[in-house]
């Protein structure tokens, strides 16, 4: 019993800690963003590699998401003949939790196992020491980019998979179920209130914020060789899709009243 | 020029420093020796502020760098260069990209002018044509040549080596041991060397001291040490496993 309550206190203890860190470092990031010089260069790079180079899996997840949301709700409809509101709950659930949690946990699991095997790369063969004996703020030089590229470039995607999953809803409603056109979309926006979208969009923002800090948190302070990094990048996907899903719960019973 | 005075650092419950002193004069090559473990790159990375000691302080030029804040430190750096052990070069961008980071950055030259300021360091440190290749194409000698040409592209006053042979072939360490000569001549500046390589300590410096359990334990020219009475710095330099340095603990 006293062994467990040693164990309790020390993971608390090694959790504020960490917490702590991660906060600290969130409000060093925030403070560089507004400081010259502006790393233009670096954050266009880092938008194409969280925003662009995510597009191909986004497409495809955001497609046959929509796809079978429409297949499962219209058989299961049919049985108290609702099948009219296909339409509708595809366009909801796309866009309130659909699109910025599967965006969400597909750029944790790309990109931000990306930043922190190169952030801890970075740190284990000295480049973030050299960095800074450079004058250069390897805060400002690595994280910052990554931070402004996750908070704009996750909301994008997550408007890409809203449109994206409605037409795959789409195809299987009208081309499969014979559904009429004009009715699909009469029934999208029917029911779909532009909140839906603009705090959809809100939630993949904190969720691209959330992934960048997170990722480069665990990069930046590895340490150890190959298997330190290796951890890291491990535990970075790990803990932010966490995040995302407990996050997006609260976020949600928040924003969604 | 550089005074390390009582600094202690410890790392959790392992105290690395424990009141190490260390005073390198102006247009010096100091060089620090010890073994493994000995707080060797703990020493030298408070000496540019990677580190903040739990006590001491370290003077350049009388200015105390533990306790400034990050617009005194980046400008307190300005006047090192470092080269790191591994070369630490970033291995994102090109050679001459990463020889003139600085200048790119924060100077905002031009690339063409700053391309042509790189190749000229380059070829400082024995190298051509190397320009747009990228670090990983590079053999370990040649990164640790492009990484001393990075630390030199700015003009720094002081210049620190982190192990700057350990993991080359003897010919290629012999080269840097004169290139770190051939620094010290040509752009007059201090330097401070950790290494447990003996021939290059010999060869390179001007005073060599030894870091033995986190303290200074002796300083003098090369051939004060050569000898010394010490028999803990007598182990060291004959490289020796019997003596009062215990290696393995029966």
């Amino acid at each position: 019993m006293v062994r467990f309550i040693e164990l309790l206190g020390a993971y608390i203890i090694k959790f504020t800690e960490e917490l702590g860190r991660v906060l600290l470092l969130l409000g060093n990031t925030t403070r560089l963003i507004f400081i010259p010089p502006f790393e233009a260069k670096s954050i266009f790079k880092q938008m194409i590699e969280v925003g662009i180079k995510s597009l191909p899996v986004v497409l495809i997840t955001a497609v046959f998401t929509g796809m079978v949301l429409a297949l499962q709700s219209y058989t299961g409809f049919k049985r108290f003949g609702a099948e009219s509101m296909v339409a509708s709950v595809v366009a909801l659930s796309m866009t309130r939790e659909l699109g910025p949690v599967l965006t969400g946990l597909i750029v944790a699991g790309r990109a931000g196992a990306a930043m922190a095997a190169e952030l801890g790369t970075m740190r284990v063969t000295e480049q973030i020491d050299a960095l800074e004996t450079l004058a250069a703020n390897p805060v400002k030089y690595l994280i910052v980019p990554r931070f402004i590229a996750g908070m704009i470039m996750l909301p994008a995607l997550a408007v890409v998979t809203d449109i994206v999953g409605i037409l795959g809803g789409y195809s299987v409603t009208v081309g499969l179920f014979g559904t009429s056109s004009t009715t699909y979309w009469k029934r999208t926006w029917d029911y779909l209130k532009m909140d839906d979208i603009y705090y959809g969009i809100l939630k993949a923002c904190f969720f691209g914020g959330c992934i960048a800090m997170i990722s480069c948190y665990r990069g930046f302070y590895s340490e150890g060789g190959a298997e330190g990094v290796g951890k890291a990048t491990t535990s970075a996907v790990v803990l932010s899709s966490m995040t995302i899903l407990i996050s997006d719960y609260f976020l949600s019973a928040w924003l969604f009243k | 020029m550089i005074d390390v005075l009582g600094l202690t650092k410890s790392f959790g419950k392992k105290q690395v420093l424990k009141g190490a002193n260390l005073r390198v004069e102006k247009g010096e090559s100091m060089v620090v020796i010890g073994g493994s473990g000995s707080g060797k790159s703990v020493l030298i990375k408070h000496i540019i502020g990677l580190l903040k000691p739990d006590g001491g302080k370290v003077l350049v030029e009388g200015r105390d760098v533990t306790g400034l804040d990050e617009k005194g430190l980046y400008e307190v750096r300005r006047k090192f260069g470092m080269l790191f052990q591994g070369a630490a070069l970033f291995d994102s961008m090109n050679v001459w990209e990463n020889v003139s980071f600085v200048l790119l950055r924060e100077r905002r030259m031009n690339r063409a002018d700053a391309r042509a300021i790189a190749i000229e360091k380059l070829k400082m440190v024995g190298l051509a044509g190397v320009e747009d290749l990228m670090p990983s194409e590079l053999s370990g000698g040649m990164k640790k040549r492009v990484g001393l040409a990075r630390a030199i592209a700015y003009e720094p006053e002081i210049l620190l080596y982190d192990e700057p042979t350990t993991g080359l072939d003897p010919i290629m360490a012999d080269a840097i041991n004169d290139l770190i000569i051939e620094m010290k001549r040509r752009l007059s500046v201090t330097s401070i060397t950790i290494t447990h390589d003996m021939h290059s300590a010999y060869k390179i410096a001007d005073r060599i001291s030894m870091l033995y359990l986190g303290e200074i334990i002796e300083t003098g020219t090369p051939k004060q040490i050569k000898n010394t009475e010490n028999p803990i710095v007598r182990q060291f330099i004959n490289g020796s496993a019997v003596g009062p340095i215990k290696v393995i603990d029966w």
